[in-house]
């Protein structure tokens, strides 16, 4: 390859913007909170730390090349999928189900989007897996919660490896005079929906205001989600640079990734108080993949099919 | 000075093979269950103990076995069924060379060697010991079976050994009876407060102390609502 690779800027961009929060939020823990625990800063910081896995993670896939990106985004819906169906109310007789689902439909899943295969990707788990894999568990002969046991296995594809799959299928989608920089497409959306996931906390305990959901989130407020929302599309505005976005697209993608990714985040925790845990990785001890990615879950396959009608038309 | 290879290969199968597969199933059970364990009521310290705990999967077995630290697992030998574990040299070389197993026939009918008696005699070595009190593999939807007599018998022999209840999760679903493939969902193992036998305590009071332990580290490592 000719010259430096051209996510080296970005992810440098990356790291430094990092380095200046990180040290930004300890001095807000020394200075405001004097060492002690503040709810506000500290869950500022538990994402600060989640970012610099990501970029870490995401910098080297990058510098491995495409193949790399999506075998990371392979493993993250591994990660994310156990976790998702670990908590499921699943029974004996899924058992083939659950290894067709880990072994077969997600490997093949990913193998799609290695191979380009646009079409048979964008159908395979919402038409195929849907229809067959329910095949498996009917076959063990056990009827008890049966449609809350294959709709949960559905509905857990579809979020940890069919929505998730869309990011590194970005790579791949062919926009004409932005050859090269697929990369930054990815880089925008996880900025715009991690940045507007954090808007809408901050402003939500800024603003204050009506709760959207009480009984989902303690916390988030109709006027801080707008005035999140405001803020997640002037960042998607400045960040335009990245893209092959005008601005008014650019403003557009953003609004709509950073809704999304809020109110899926939304849709994830309802989930959780349904199930009883605090957060996906709640059997393992620790902050879970899903709970770091579920907002991206949600904006990836919207923010991929707004790019390729507007700019790769045909592909 | 050459070294002659044929006194070598004796080494090689009797300490170094074992040893390598001693580290792959321990570090395999931890990376397919993703299980760290849980110490809420008891330390892992080295006292002698005999862990008893809820039995959904044979995974059961690899995982408090690769949950102990290593100098607690070398003298922490596991009970299992004959019937299973005997019937060929696989099952034979895993229970008695990696595991050394304590292999007690559960049929009552034309057994010869006294059960309790075996594990008592593990116990007087100085080893600990892992077993399930339910005496097989619980398949229903109840949560537990109910508790065998055998641990009633094994504690009124030694009423020294402390006894640790060891709640596991999902292990059931991850390989349920009769698969072969396990599915890679997440378990927990939990270790909760040790109990010992009372003098003269009546068995169905004992066996019931033992159940209860179980359901109370079970809801120890059950989360909590948010």
């Amino acid at each position: 390859m000719n010259g430096p690779h051209p996510s080296l800027p970005l992810l440098a961009g990356c790291i430094v913007l990092l380095a200046a929060l990180t040290a930004t939020s300890i001095w807000l823990k020394w200075r405001l909170a004097d060492g002690q625990p503040h709810p506000l800063i500290d869950s500022v910081n538990q994402r600060i730390r989640g970012w610099w896995g990501m970029t870490l993670g995401l910098g080297l896939a990058l510098l491995a090349g495409g193949t790399g990106v999506t075998l990371l985004f392979a493993l993250l819906s591994f990660a994310a999928l156990r976790e998702f169906l670990t908590i499921a109310p699943t029974r004996r007789g899924d058992h083939s189900a659950l290894i067709m689902a880990f072994f077969v439909v997600l490997p093949f899943q990913y193998l799609l989007v290695a191979l380009d295969m646009r079409d048979f990707q964008a159908v395979f788990i919402p038409a195929y897996a849907f229809l067959f894999l329910p095949f498996f568990s009917a076959l063990k002969s056990d009827p008890r919660d049966f449609t809350a046991r294959t709709g949960t296995i559905q509905w857990g594809l579809m979020i940890t490896v069919y929505c998730v799959s869309h990011i590194p299928a970005l790579l791949s989608l062919p926009i004409a005079g932005f050859e090269g920089r697929n990369v930054f497409l990815i880089a925008f959306l996880v900025l715009v929906v991690q940045g507007g996931e954090l808007f809408h906390h901050l402003c939500s305990r800024v603003c204050g205001g009506h709760l959207l959901a009480p009984q989902i989130s303690p916390h988030l407020t109709r006027e801080g989600f707008f005035a999140g929302t405001a803020c997640a599309t002037l960042l998607g505005i400045t960040l335009s640079w990245m893209t092959p976005f005008s601005l008014w697209h650019a403003a557009l993608a953003s609004l709509a990734v950073s809704t999304l990714g809020t109110l899926g985040g939304l849709v994830m925790s309802a989930m959780k108080r349904d199930r009883g845990v605090k957060d996906w990785g709640a059997n393992a001890s620790s902050t879970g993949m899903l709970d770091r990615i579920e907002s991206l879950c949600f904006a990836a396959p919207v923010f991929f099919h707004l790019i390729r009608h507007w700019y790769a038309a045909g592909n | 000075m050459s070294v002659d290879p044929f006194s070598l290969q004796p080494i090689l199968r009797r300490r170094l093979l074992p040893e390598l597969l001693y580290w792959l199933l321990t570090r395999l059970t931890r990376l397919v269950t993703g299980a760290q364990a849980r110490w809420a009521g008891c330390a892992p310290v080295p006292v002698q103990r005999i862990y008893f705990g809820n039995h959904n999967s044979h995974a059961d077995f690899a995982l408090i076995w690769s949950s102990l630290p290593d100098a607690l697992r070398r003298v922490t030998r596991p009970v299992a069924g004959a019937d299973y574990w005997e019937s060929n040299r696989l099952r034979r070389y895993i229970i008695h060379r990696l595991l050394r197993g304590v292999v007690i026939e559960r049929n009552r009918d034309g057994r010869t060697g006294d059960p309790v008696a075996q594990m008592a005699t593990a116990l007087r070595a100085g080893d600990s010991l892992i077993l399930f009190p339910e005496g097989t593999r619980n398949t229903t939807d109840d949560i537990l079976l109910p508790i065998k007599t055998g641990i009633y018998h094994l504690a009124t022999a030694c009423p020294d050994v402390e006894l640790v209840p060891v709640w596991m999760e999902n292990l059931g679903r991850l390989l349920p009876k009769g698969e072969i493939i396990p599915v890679p969902l997440l378990c927990s193992i939990t270790f909760g407060a040790p109990l010992r036998i009372a003098q003269e305590e009546p068995r169905d009071a004992f066996l019931a102390r033992i159940r209860e332990a179980l359901l109370q580290t079970m809801r120890s490592a059950r989360p909590q609502e948010p």
